[in-house]
């Protein structure tokens, strides 16, 4: 579904991907692991078109959506919810759940998945009228997932949904992750959180320095030792 | 009661001046809203509206006067457009003290070709201004003319179409929406092009018409005018919060106030330098809240 | 150690080749003048000008102050110097109700300067104290405000200023020779200031907004110094300005000035001395040539939409301006031919 081939990006002078290349099958949960400037955050505004390659191609169902702005990619259905949850803070729940919506004409579909969010998240039902910024770091995470998920995307893409929260949130927004993909979402994640990734994930890809140093399915990284010493606390 | 007289006409003298304000400071804070910019232009498009007005009375064509303003205030709302297009978009992103150049760089350009082909001396605006607007209404023994009125009425008009434009319109949400956080507006699927270019025309049409009624009220106009109501607009949304539409009417209002407060307190020898007062007040402002009375305490990320 | 030496020698060499360069462009103009009295004015122009960019460059290029406000500090030091050395006579037309110890005196022409520059310095030194933990947009913002102050006082001071109407009378002092030793004056002094221990730690905090707010209090007071003689410079060059011009008013010091200085500073480059006096002598002359076109053929106003229309051309296009950050090697330059000093450093920062 998704082909990130051989991309290369730059900050400046700083070369931040060296020539990735990984790809997301229909219906897979595939996660990318790294440290802290690995490049995986690089990967995924790259996807959404918020950065521009200097060299690579992406390819998505078919298509070349290497240059393209973003919202027409958000419009070919991948959609994001950015690391750090970057919620609208000075707009209410429910406006940032329109925003979530705002490519969709159909206001009925979007009625039913605003009802569905709901079951997902009922806290967000009861804070609708509430700013953003008052909502708990865990609320502000289930409240970005609900606006990415709003745009009905084939591809969700999740960086980091983990960060600063406290482990029953964590786990219980996992939970909600694998209801998504078992829905029909193909999910690509990107986490710290090794540990918890692999858990809920078919494939994985380790990322350092921007370059791709391990692949392949969760059970292989997961027994794999290098990954384990530094990424899952050399706990098996 | 002369007191109470007295307080109550100088409160209705601080209303007008403090409409006159808002007005050119609403459309300054809406597009600095999406694009971080302050558009040293505004004052400028304020210019443009009146001399398409202007001559569009002098070629004689009897248009009425409603199609006289409307196409004065399209014609403003296009050259603002053309401004966000050719001058703003390729530096967008790039630092504030380059925007701020780029846009100071554009009001000068268009003043200029204001000098250059319609002559720097002030042309009267009266043959415009419809009659009406210039009568001065007596309350008992308040003073207030037409214009101010009319004025007041029209700033309280837009205030409450453009919050609720913000508040219930797809277009509006996502406008606020890409003044808070561009790159999360940006992955939501906003097209920001089109709502920066929206809020672009907006303004450009508020300042349109903030321009001709600056013009009916002051009587003439000249390609500098812009420059006066400009700073002044720029004062009341430091004042009150450059971040909000709410912000920089209620700064807008404050400096009304504190002129006319100004005027009636300072000895007769300063009262001219009220003007200094107003900027040593914005001075002090930028040190002690820089974000405005209504501007949040910005939080950078570390 | 020795690398330390190597590197202040390299310093050395480089603040000579500046001078030096600078020594054979006013030569040259001189030269053309010397036969032309106009192209005399145009130079000495030049030469206020390059004083005048080079000490905006010290506030705006290197400490990060960015200062619209500089052009008030210009107008105090053109007034103070012109009120002063106005001779009694004038005075008593002129200025009738000057106070009595003002209004019987009379200075030379380099106290005069000196007494204005100082002023000017004493009131960076007031607004500056609390500008300096405000950042970026904050203090253009302040600046300007500031610029707009000035303007009102001069325009309303009558009794020193003559209000609105146009200060004339003032004695033509400024010669070529005065412009060029105040030139090497202001080159060295920015250069010390940049250069030195304190210049490089401004250097650093000068783009992060952050780091500014931590900025301890050495760093501050030597944020305010920098600042503060920027102030004292552009007065001095404001008043040789006074003295070449002979008459002025409160709008030749607002934001027409403003503005062009302004644009030989970005395209001169923020952050080069080199550059802006590249900068200053280039956009001068075309000024000039511009100003004289427009005169001509009677469009005025041409040339200012010329100028902005460059400055949004160059922002575009070469946002560090045609020069860039680094000092221009000169000889570098003249051996390779011609080039865009922005990979040609004499020295790393």
């Amino acid at each position: 579904m998704l082909e990130f081939e051989n991309v290369h990006v730059y900050y400046g002078n700083i070369h931040a991907l060296k020539g990735i290349s990984f790809h997301v099958k229909e219906g897979e949960l595939v996660t990318l692991i790294g440290s802290n400037g690995a490049g995986k955050t690089t990967c995924l505004h790259t996807i959404s078109g918020l950065l521009h390659p200097k060299r690579g191609k992406i390819t998505y169902q078919g298509e070349d959506i290497t240059y393209l702005s973003p919202y027409k990619i958000v419009k070919r259905g991948i959609s994001q919810a950015p690391e750090g949850r970057h919620i609208f803070a000075g707009l209410t729940v429910k406006e940032n759940l329109i925003i979530g919506s705002i490519q969709r004409q159909d206001s009925s579909g979007v009625a039913t998945d605003l009802k569905y969010m709901y079951s997902l998240f009922p806290v967000l039902e009861q804070r609708l009228s509430q700013k953003a910024g008052t909502l708990s770091g865990g609320e502000q995470q289930m409240l970005a997932i609900s606006r990415a998920l709003l745009s009905k995307p084939k591809l969700l893409l999740l960086d980091e949904p983990s960060l600063g929260l406290a482990p029953l949130v964590v786990q219980e927004i996992f939970a909600v992750i694998q209801k998504v993909r078992n829905e029909g979402c193909t999910v690509l994640l990107v986490e710290q959180n090794a540990h918890k990734a692999l858990e809920i994930a078919d494939r994985g890809y380790v990322i350092e320095t921007g370059s791709i140093i391990l692949e392949g399915s969760a059970q292989e990284l997961r027994a794999n030792k290098k990954v384990e010493e530094a990424y899952l606390g050399g706990v098996s | 009661m002369g007191a109470l007289n007295y307080i109550v006409q100088q409160t209705m003298n601080a209303l007008s001046l403090g409409s006159t304000y808002a007005l050119v400071a609403i459309g300054l804070v809406m597009v600095f809203g999406v694009l971080r910019l302050v558009n040293f232009a505004h004052g400028d498009l304020m210019m443009v509206a009146c001399y398409t007005a202007f001559f569009l009375v002098a070629t004689g064509l009897h248009l009425g006067l409603f199609s006289i303003l409307i196409i004065a205030i399209l014609v403003a709302t296009l050259v603002g457009i053309l401004m966000e297009r050719v001058a703003y978009r390729p530096v967008r992103g790039a630092s504030n003290i380059i925007t701020l150049l780029t846009s100071l760089a554009v009001s000068i350009f268009i003043e200029n070709i204001f000098v250059m082909f319609a002559s720097p001396v002030p042309r009267s605006f009266r043959s415009i201004t419809p009659l009406f607007l210039n009568i001065v209404n007596h309350w008992g023994t308040l003073v207030v003319s037409n214009i101010n009125l009319v004025i007041f009425g029209v700033a309280i008009l837009l205030l409450i179409f453009l919050l609720l434009f913000v508040t219930r319109t797809k277009l509006g949400i996502s406008m606020r929406a890409t003044s808070e956080d561009l790159m999360a507006a940006q992955l939501a699927g906003i097209n920001i092009d089109r709502v920066i270019v929206t809020a672009f025309a907006i303004g450009s049409a508020i300042a349109g018409v903030a321009g001709i009624l600056w013009a009916a009220r002051i009587g003439r106009i000249d390609p500098l005018m812009g420059f006066t109501p400009l700073l002044k607009a720029f004062v009341a949304a430091v004042i009150g919060g450059f971040g909000s539409l709410a912000g920089a009417v209620l700064g807008a209002y404050l400096l009304g106030f504190a002129e006319i407060f100004l005027i009636g307190f300072l000895p007769p020898s300063l009262s001219s330098y009220r003007d200094a007062f107003v900027f040593l007040l914005l001075i002090i402002v930028l040190l002690v809240r820089p974000n405005g009375i209504l501007g949040s305490i910005e939080r950078e990320k570390v | 150690m020795s690398n330390i030496n190597q590197k202040s020698l390299k310093n050395f060499i480089s603040l000579l080749e500046l001078l030096g360069i600078s020594s054979i462009l006013m030569l040259a103009l001189a030269v053309l003048g010397l036969k032309n009295p106009y192209l005399m004015r145009v130079a000495i122009l030049v030469g206020i000008n390059i004083i005048l960019v080079v000490a905006l460059n010290l506030s705006n290029g290197f400490t990060g102050i960015f200062s619209l406000g500089h052009v008030g500090f210009m107008a105090i030091g053109a007034y103070t110097s012109s009120i002063l050395t106005l001779t009694v006579a004038t005075k008593s037309t002129n200025l009738p109700s000057l106070p009595i110890w003002l209004a019987h005196t009379q200075f030379g022409f380099l106290p005069a300067l000196l007494i204005a520059g100082s002023l000017a310095a004493l009131i960076a030194l007031l607004i500056g104290f609390p500008l300096m933990r405000l950042s970026g947009n904050y203090v253009a913002v302040a600046t300007l405000g500031f610029l707009v102050i000035i303007h009102i006082v001069l325009i309303n001071w009558e009794q020193f200023t003559r209000g609105a109407r146009t200060f004339s009378g003032v004695i033509q002092y400024t010669t070529l020779w005065w412009v060029y030793i105040w030139i090497l004056i202001t080159i060295y002094v920015v250069w010390r200031i940049v250069h030195s221990h304190y210049g490089r730690a401004l250097l650093a905090v000068r783009d992060d907004p952050i780091a500014a707010q931590t900025m301890g209090v050495s760093i501050l007071r030597s944020r305010l110094l920098a600042f503060v003689v920027s102030a004292f410079l552009s007065a001095v060059g404001g008043g040789l300005m006074a003295h070449f011009l002979t008459s002025f008013s409160p709008a030749t010091f607002y934001f027409t000035a403003t503005f062009n200085y302004i644009i030989i500073l970005i395209i001169g480059g923020l952050g080069s001395i080199s550059g802006s006096v590249l900068g200053a002598t280039l956009v001068t002359l075309l000024t000039e040539l511009l100003r004289n076109f427009e005169q001509s053929i009677r469009l005025y106003g041409l040339s200012q939409i010329i100028l902005a229309a460059a400055l949004v051309l160059i922002i575009i296009f070469y946002p560090k301006g045609l020069i860039g950050y680094r000092e221009i090697n000169w000889l570098q330059l003249l051996k390779l031919g011609s080039t865009k000093g922005t990979n040609n450093n004499s020295e790393r920062r």
